[in-house]
């Protein structure tokens, strides 16, 4: 029966012999055996629950009572949601924060490394311990520094603002609404840092000596190098860089939740956090489902976006 | 002057200038491995000081006395015990299965002809940008359904499909030559043979890849965890770490030690397996 269904499929493709459809129904049946345990899972745990909670997102639901039909009012009622907005631009000002400052910091890393520097793979091991620690231990680690008065950190700075005379007092970083999003979003960068340093000195490394060589034939100072062969040869993997940069900001939730449960004054409640609060707080899983679908749109629109622009400054070879 | 001191002196110019430069780099890496390692000692130190002494202004860098007890009440005031082993079977189950769906799946799309194959495999494509938090809610309401709740299987089963290794590994799959295949499929072998002796020994690197990474998203991954836990015999480590936070919040130099113990088995790992990491990392970002 199976065979049969197979061959019936293989007759629309040209084929020579009866005996080679047969072999194709063979091969389709196999690749149907092999494929089903994963599009069993892909079914339940990514088609079924994208569509399921596009159909949730239009209803009211605490998921003890019945649900009640909504139709788009979740989404209107998002749109006058102060709290939404809030969390929106707490995403946005921790994307802005981390994002470029990451790409700058590991990028110049990578060139430190990439000189024949002794030590390579002595420094890479440092710079990945924090990469391989869980963001939930990390975070518990910096709200220890971040301390206002027992923490390292205001000592230190502390010490340094009076060693140069100036006479300001290190900020209360997690107990300030204004330096909250800050404090988490530099621990962030120096947890990241090591990633995107080894993928972009993987990228240095696959740059032609030749080209570097014929530049210095030509007079090309370090500077010209660095702005006219390095830059152009690893935009690629820039570009690859922001987009898994971007998309991962946008979901930002481990830090906000253990550090400080998005407080002071919800200054940190992300979008994420907010979609968490809804749905797993209060119940509302359609609400929350509804800013789920808001924060899918976000992240296309952005890696949309960044792909639409890529061939002004990609460089492919 | 003659030509052969202005050569030399280029040539110094040129030695001074490569020192500095190296000098600069080396300036610039020891400044930022300061910046990631002192944190962790930070957490060490205060790990083994008494409480008072965590929190002493001026800080002081050297505990004194050395509280080592400090981890042994951490490890009596919570199961850490449990947690590590929820977490440890959590992580290998999870990659064990990831490994076994994706490289299945990854062999038919990468090597088989069948009908709808491509637009199937464009379809997987479109759902990697989704983000976690679109299905997680379905999801979540499918477990409280199956009373999967505060279960392993809830723990375990919707992490063990990935649309994202079975891209990764697909990728490899289609590196390896049809030669290989062809020879296997003369020699009467069937798809199941060319597929575990042929194609997974050839893909060890794509596979070791493939489970580090998801060994170690598994270890670190606390939202799902968090969701669909509730008892504290089924909380995984860094949900048993937040916990934690929330039962001790003044105690630092408590909380330092059940953040040192939770720490210290994953750099040991590290440090033993590092050259699979950072090889795993170059190769998904140059072939992402």
């Amino acid at each position: 029966m199976a065979v049969r269904t197979g061959l019936a499929k293989s007759t629309s493709e040209p084929r020579s012999s009866a005996r080679m459809s047969l072999a194709a129904g063979k091969e389709a049946i196999a690749a149907l055996l092999f494929l089903l345990p994963n599009i069993v899972g892909f079914v339940i745990f990514t088609v079924g629950p994208v569509l399921g909670s596009a159909g949730i997102s239009l209803l009211q639901w605490n998921i003890v009572t019945p649900p009640v039909w909504q139709g788009l009012s979740n989404y209107i009622r998002l749109i006058t949601d102060m709290e939404f907005w809030n969390s929106l631009r707490a995403t946005l000002y921790y994307t802005v924060a981390t994002v470029p400052l990451g790409i700058v910091l590991s990028f110049a890393l990578a060139l430190a490394l990439n000189t024949n520097i002794k030590g390579v793979s002595l420094y890479r091991t440092i710079y990945f311990i924090p990469v391989v620690t869980s963001m939930v231990a990390v975070s518990l680690m910096w709200r220890w520094i971040y301390n206002p008065t027992s923490g390292i950190l205001n000592y230190m700075l502390d010490r340094l603002f009076t060693a140069l005379g100036l006479n300001i007092r290190p900020p209360d970083w997690l107990q300030s609404a204004t330096w909250a999003m800050p404090a988490i979003a530099l621990m962030s960068v120096w947890k990241g840092l090591g990633y995107n340093m080894v993928i972009y000195l993987a990228a240095l490394q696959g740059i032609p000596r030749h080209l570097y060589e014929a530049a210095e034939i030509d007079g090309a100072s370090d500077w010209h190098r660095l702005i006219h062969i390095t830059i152009p040869l690893v935009s690629p993997t820039t570009f690859f860089v922001l987009i898994m940069a971007i998309i991962g900001s946008f979901q930002v939730f481990d830090q906000a939740y253990v550090m400080t449960q998005g407080g002071p004054a919800r200054a940190t409640v992300t979008t994420v956090y907010y979609i968490y609060e809804n749905g797993f707080r209060w119940y509302k899983m359609g609400y929350a489902s509804s800013i789920a679908w808001v924060l899918f749109a976000l992240v296309m629109v952005a890696s949309l976006i960044q792909w639409r622009y890529q061939e002004r400054w990609v460089f492919y070879e | 002057m003659s030509s052969s001191t202005a050569v030399q002196r280029a040539h110094t110019v040129h030695v001074i200038k490569k020192t500095s430069k190296l000098t600069l780099a080396h300036l610039l890496l020891l400044i930022g491995s300061l910046a990631m390692i002192i944190p962790f000692l930070w957490m060490l130190s205060t790990a083994l000081k008494t409480d008072r002494q965590a929190y002493i202004f001026p800080p002081e860098w050297i505990p004194d006395p050395f509280v080592w007890g400090n981890f042994s009440e951490v490890w009596e005031a919570l199961p850490f015990g449990r947690f590590f082993i929820n977490s440890t079977l959590v992580a290998v189950l999870v990659t064990l299965g990831q490994l076994v769906t994706c490289s299945l799946g990854a062999f038919a799309f990468a090597r088989l002809n069948f009908p709808g194959r491509d637009r199937l495999f464009l379809l997987y494509l479109g759902t990697m940008m989704i983000p976690f938090q679109v299905t997680m809610i379905p999801v979540f309401i499918l477990m409280r359904w199956l009373k999967w709740l505060d279960t392993y299987q809830g723990l375990i089963v919707p992490c063990i499909f990935s649309a994202y290794g079975t891209f990764l590994l697909r990728q490899f799959f289609r590196t390896i030559p049809r030669d290989l295949e062809d020879a296997a499929k003369i020699d009467g072998c069937s798809y199941l043979r060319i597929f575990w002796n042929v194609a997974l020994p050839l893909s060890k690197p794509a596979l070791a890849t493939l489970g580090i990474f998801v060994f170690m998203w598994s270890w670190n991954n606390f939202m799902w965890p968090l969701l669909i836990t509730n008892r504290l015999e089924m909380k995984t480590l860094p949900l048993g770490l937040s916990y934690f936070l929330g039962q001790y919040t003044i105690y630092w130099n408590l909380l330092m030690a059940g953040t040192t113990l939770t720490v210290v088995p994953v750099l040991v790992v590290f440090f033993f397996a590092q050259r699979y990491f950072i090889e795993g990392i170059t190769l998904t970002g140059l072939k992402g």
